[in-house]
């Protein structure tokens, strides 16, 4: 995890670059969570996220070739960088309708 | 004389009970001579349990813009019809409407094709899940993987829609 220093703060105190992280349905379930703030590092992905969250909660990296996600309510790839303070989603296979 | 309505109205996702005659009323225009409609029911029975209720849940703005972009795909492959689709979210009971389209067209068959294709994208590309309650448990019903730039589904999604035997 890559930090940035807090321009205000100067040297002493840095601000971790963060994501909110939505997830859903069974992939809720089995986080706990709808919802939770995780660091990042510089030059990351959406599946960079991923990978964190799934080593975090292992019985997510099953769902890894079946799920979509979104970055800030959009369709993204896996392959999508991500910024500080961005949204990003992931949704297990849907069943709209 | 027909009150214009936005694109908003054409979309939505919402806890409240819908209503596909309204929504037929809203896409009716002067120069339509159909309006076809869908509407999706909870059923009692799925993969041989017996219902209770569904919960469908949903991830809101992404279900209303991929919804929209439903309408716009719809509008190319039918510049003439405009269509509008409503979703429910939240515990809907054995009967309910879980989902309402309405397409209007000069003729009956675009109004019917482009209908069965807004349906056939919602399953594929809306992000929303079913959570079926039967007797003993609850399960999560999991179908596509959503992929709204996927040539194949959309391509299935307009076979289908067309009514092509083989899909």
């Amino acid at each position: 995890v890559t930090a940035r220093r807090s321009a205000a703060a100067g040297a002493a105190t840095i601000e971790l670059m963060t994501v909110t992280v939505r997830v859903f349905a069974r992939l809720r379930e089995i986080v706990g969570a709808s919802e939770m703030r995780r660091p990042i590092g510089a030059g990351w992905t959406v599946r960079n996220v991923w990978r964190a969250l799934a080593h975090e909660y292992p019985p997510l990296a099953e769902f890894e070739p079946s799920i979509s996600a979104a970055v800030n309510a959009e369709y993204a790839r896996m392959e999508s960088p991500v910024s500080d303070g961005d949204e990003v989603a992931f949704l297990p296979p849907v069943s709209g309708g | 004389v027909h009150a214009p309505a936005t694109t908003r109205d054409l979309v939505a996702v919402t806890r409240d009970r819908l209503d596909v005659a309204s929504l037929a009323a809203r896409v009716s225009a002067p120069g339509q001579g159909a309006v076809a409609t869908f509407v999706g029911l909870v059923r009692d029975e799925s993969g041989g349990r017996r219902v209770q209720y569904l919960e469908y849940e949903a991830y809101e703005p992404l279900a209303v813009s991929a919804l929209a972009r439903i309408l716009d795909e719809t509008r190319e492959h039918w510049p003439a019809v405009r269509a509008a689709c409503h979703h429910r979210v939240g515990r809907l009971e054995i009967g309910d409407a879980s989902v309402v389209i309405a397409a209007a067209s000069p003729h009956r068959a675009d109004a019917f094709a482009a209908c069965r294709y807004v349906i056939e994208r919602v399953k594929q590309i809306a992000p929303i899940w079913k959570h079926e309650h039967f007797d003993g448990g609850a399960v999560w019903i999991e179908g596509a993987t959503a992929d709204p730039r996927d040539e194949a589904s959309q391509a299935l999604a307009l076979a289908r829609a067309r009514g092509d035997r083989a899909p």
